[in-house]
């Protein structure tokens, strides 16, 4: 019974540990959505080609309004 | 001049009720800034910037026209949303809800359309009696 408990509050908190893990690396990665006229939609990540054009000028935008 | 004021009144109640959005603007088809929370300089700046922003999702779509946008950062998120000519672009905090900004985006680029537009003149008795 005490290892039944052990397991369980080891499963627990690993899974919390994971959670936690896991919201700070995505909150730490830029990411741009695109939504066209079509109904198509494009997820572009912070290496690609595509955001290191769309990225920058958001940046911009974002400075402008904290300044 | 009309226009432009109802429509930085929209913005203005835009602000004020969503807790998300920090600052926006709404961009006319010619590149010029209808309405904005910013200074006059800083929004004819951000103006062309938006504009930039709309014409480079349009180049990473392969030339499709891009309807809505979000960019998240670690800072903040832009969104973006067009219809028709116009474009409104607004920022937010770090890690917003993305669909309520979105419709309230929507929202208020609507009612600065409706604005816009012209109201038909009510037509007289008698021309309304002889139509019928």
């Amino acid at each position: 019974m005490p290892r039944r408990k052990f397991v369980t509050g080891l499963a627990l908190a690993a899974s919390l540990a994971g959670a936690v893990l896991f919201r700070r690396r995505s909150r730490g990665r830029d990411r741009v959505d695109l939504y066209y006229d079509d109904g198509s939609t494009l997820s572009l990540g912070d290496g690609s080609p595509e955001a290191s054009i769309v990225l920058p000028l958001a940046r911009r935008v974002l400075a402008a309004a904290t300044s | 001049m009309c226009r432009r004021v109802d429509a930085a009144q929209a913005l203005s109640e835009l602000t004020a009720l969503s807790a998300q959005i920090t600052s926006a603007i709404v961009v006319d088809g010619d590149g010029s800034a209808i309405a904005s929370t910013f200074d006059e300089s800083s929004a004819a700046e951000l103006a062309k910037t938006v504009q930039e922003l709309v014409a480079a999702a349009g180049r990473a779509g392969d030339g499709r026209q891009v309807a809505q946008l979000e960019v998240s950062t670690s800072a903040g998120s832009v969104f973006l949303v067009r219809e028709s000519e116009r474009t409104i672009a607004a920022t937010t905090r770090p890690e917003p809800a993305a669909g309520l900004v979105f419709y309230d985006l929507k929202t208020t680029l609507r009612s600065i359309a409706d604005q816009a537009k012209p109201k038909p003149k009510a037509r007289k008795k008698a021309e309304a009696d002889a139509a019928a």
